[in-house]
């Protein structure tokens, strides 16, 4: 097992008048090499279980177990070490006043000791010319512009090579495309496709994209109430429809499937 | 008024301006880099003067000196940076209860006295305001070694972690950086800096007083902004992080010379305070002006209107 995310549990604000119950025993295992996507209404938890997995706060039950490692007890920065992330807004995942390729060197050096040596090797800008000649955005030629400066778009390619730019064991994706125009969301979408594949990267990507969560990926999972309700793999998610998942949600919890984005877009 | 008076004035201006100005890196370690308000600097710059006076005037020479006042400024940067990272204190109040209590620290060091005073004849200082073309020479040496060690710390991976941490911490710790030992770094860094300025003004005026550092924080912000805005407009796009420092530096100078103008002038000088204030406030003021003119809602109307 590549993730073992096993009953989290996960309470906002508790003991006040504004408790959230988020996670309430979500549980996942992944595969090494399982790209997962993972849906639901609003509320249902789905950002938190991927924030639960990045450590972004200490959760309240349960162990996250990432390729046989308890990384319960580390904190965001300690565990980033074995995580690539991408966040829903283009502005979070990049250093804005940095320039691409300061940023990739940083990324570079996720979960290694940051020591007094040069910041950029010459080999690695070498690397990186290559790399962002893949991405296709033409961002090689301007290699030493701030990061600022770059679109939405170009932004979350970027944050998507720095991601795995060091093999992660488990890339998070938390809407990564929400905030994309459709057409960019779609390169974005098959960039990552590219490179999930391309590694056989363990991936867990949250999206409020019925059509995107069923195209993408070889597993799908439903959440409600911070619970995952619904799990389908193999033949049974290729021949998916979004029906289908709306009936099965209803027939799981008993209520109607809340996301007017999902049921919209 | 005399024109000469100014122009003999002018080489104590340039070598108070030089040390300021290395102070003001101090400054701009942590406003512009980490992007962090330290007013620790008040109380550190006091701090590396009276450090450096009560061990001159003790018998120790001036190079021991000015290191135990680095050391003492690194000191306060630390307790300002756990105050803040580790107690949860929101950082410009971590940094005003760290000067605050430098105060009393300071007068502990100078034994009760706020003056503590430093006979040029009688130690072998490096810089004075008796002998302004060396202490202008030396100041600026000191200030080219602080640059070209900051443009090359800064270069390194774990200075990219600091202006990553700065730029966003959000990303900072996504990529596994320890975004408070970076700021608790950064500022012991900066204060030391502070400190050790410091300790080089209490050696130029000869003596180190308890409210040395009052206000230090504006004349550094003044010498960042007045670097910046001269800097971008002589180099523009080709201003880099080494001239960008250089000019911080500069803005000091520029701070100091407009100062001895103003006292030239004959100006009040219990309103130099005032004036320093005014002029930051300006500075900082027209780039957000600038953007809300392009951007407002009396254009939009007028827009609006001419269709």
């Amino acid at each position: 097992m590549m993730l073992q995310a096993l009953n989290i549990e996960k309470t906002f604000n508790a003991g006040t008048i504004n408790e959230k119950v988020a996670l309430n025993g979500a549980t996942l295992e992944l595969e090494e090499g399982e790209f997962v996507t993972v849906i639901g209404g609003n509320g249902a938890g789905k950002s938190t279980f991927l924030n639960a997995v990045a450590g972004v706060w200490p959760v309240d039950g349960g162990s996250i177990i990432i390729d046989g490692e308890d990384v319960t007890g580390l904190n965001e920065y300690k565990r980033a070490k074995y995580l690539g992330r991408v966040f829903q807004d283009p502005m979070n995942g990049t250093a804005a006043d940095m320039e691409i390729i300061e940023n990739l060197a940083l990324a570079a050096r996720r979960g290694k000791k940051r020591g007094l040596g040069w910041g950029i090797t010459k080999s690695e800008k070498e690397q990186y010319h290559e790399l962002l000649k893949e991405l296709d955005l033409g961002l090689e030629d301007r290699m030493t512009t701030k990061v600022g400066l770059l679109s939405g778009g170009q932004r979350q390619a970027l944050t998507l090579l720095m991601a795995t730019l060091q093999k992660p064991k488990v890339l998070l994706l938390d809407e990564h495309t929400a905030a994309l125009d459709p057409k960019t969301a779609a390169t974005v979408l098959e960039e990552t496709d590219k490179i999930v594949t391309e590694h056989n990267l363990t991936t867990m990507m949250v999206t409020h994209n019925m059509r995107d969560a069923i195209a993408h990926g070889n597993r799908l999972i439903m959440m409600n109430e911070g619970k995952v309700i619904l799990n389908i793999a193999g033949e049974e998610k290729k021949s998916l429809t979004i029906q289908d998942l709306l009936h099965k949600f209803e027939e799981v919890s008993g209520t109607e499937f809340t996301n007017d984005k999902a049921i919209l877009s | 008024m005399d024109i000469s008076a100014l122009f003999a004035a002018l080489p104590g201006n340039v070598a108070q301006g030089i040390i300021w100005g290395i102070m003001a890196l101090g400054v701009f370690f942590t406003f512009r880099i980490l992007d962090f308000a330290d007013l620790t600097v008040d109380g550190s710059f006091a701090t590396g003067g009276a450090v450096a006076a009560m061990l001159i005037t003790g018998g120790y020479s001036v190079p021991v000196a000015l290191i135990a006042a680095t050391v003492s400024g690194v000191a306060a940067g630390i307790v300002t940076g756990l105050l803040h990272t580790k107690l949860g204190i929101p950082g410009i109040l971590a940094s005003i209860l760290t000067q605050i209590s430098l105060y009393s620290i300071n007068l502990n060091i100078m034994k009760g006295m706020a003056n503590v005073a430093i006979n040029g004849n009688k130690y072998n200082l490096i810089v004075s305001l008796r002998y302004i073309p060396q202490a202008i020479l030396i100041s600026a040496i000191f200030a080219v070694v602080i640059i070209i060690a900051a443009y090359w710390y800064f270069g390194t991976e774990q200075g990219s972690a600091v202006r990553a941490t700065g730029s966003n911490p959000n990303m900072s710790q996504a990529q596994g950086i320890n975004i408070n030992a970076m700021k608790v770094l950064t500022l012991g860094i900066s204060n030391g800096v502070v400190a050790l300025a410091g300790g080089l003004i209490a050696q130029y005026q000869g003596f180190a007083d308890i409210n040395m550092g009052r206000g230090a924080i504006v004349i550094g912000l003044a010498a960042v902004i007045i670097g910046e805005v001269v800097g971008h407009a002589i180099f523009g796009k080709r201003m880099n992080f080494m001239i960008k420092m250089v000019c911080v530096v500069c803005g000091g100078v520029i701070y100091y010379i407009v100062i001895g103008i103003v006292l030239w002038l004959r100006m009040p000088t219990n309103n130099l305070k005032l004036f320093t204030a005014i002029i930051v406030a300006i500075f900082l003021a027209v780039p957000y002006l600038k953007g809300k003119a392009n951007n407002s809602f009396r254009k939009a109307a007028k827009r609006g209107g001419s269709n």
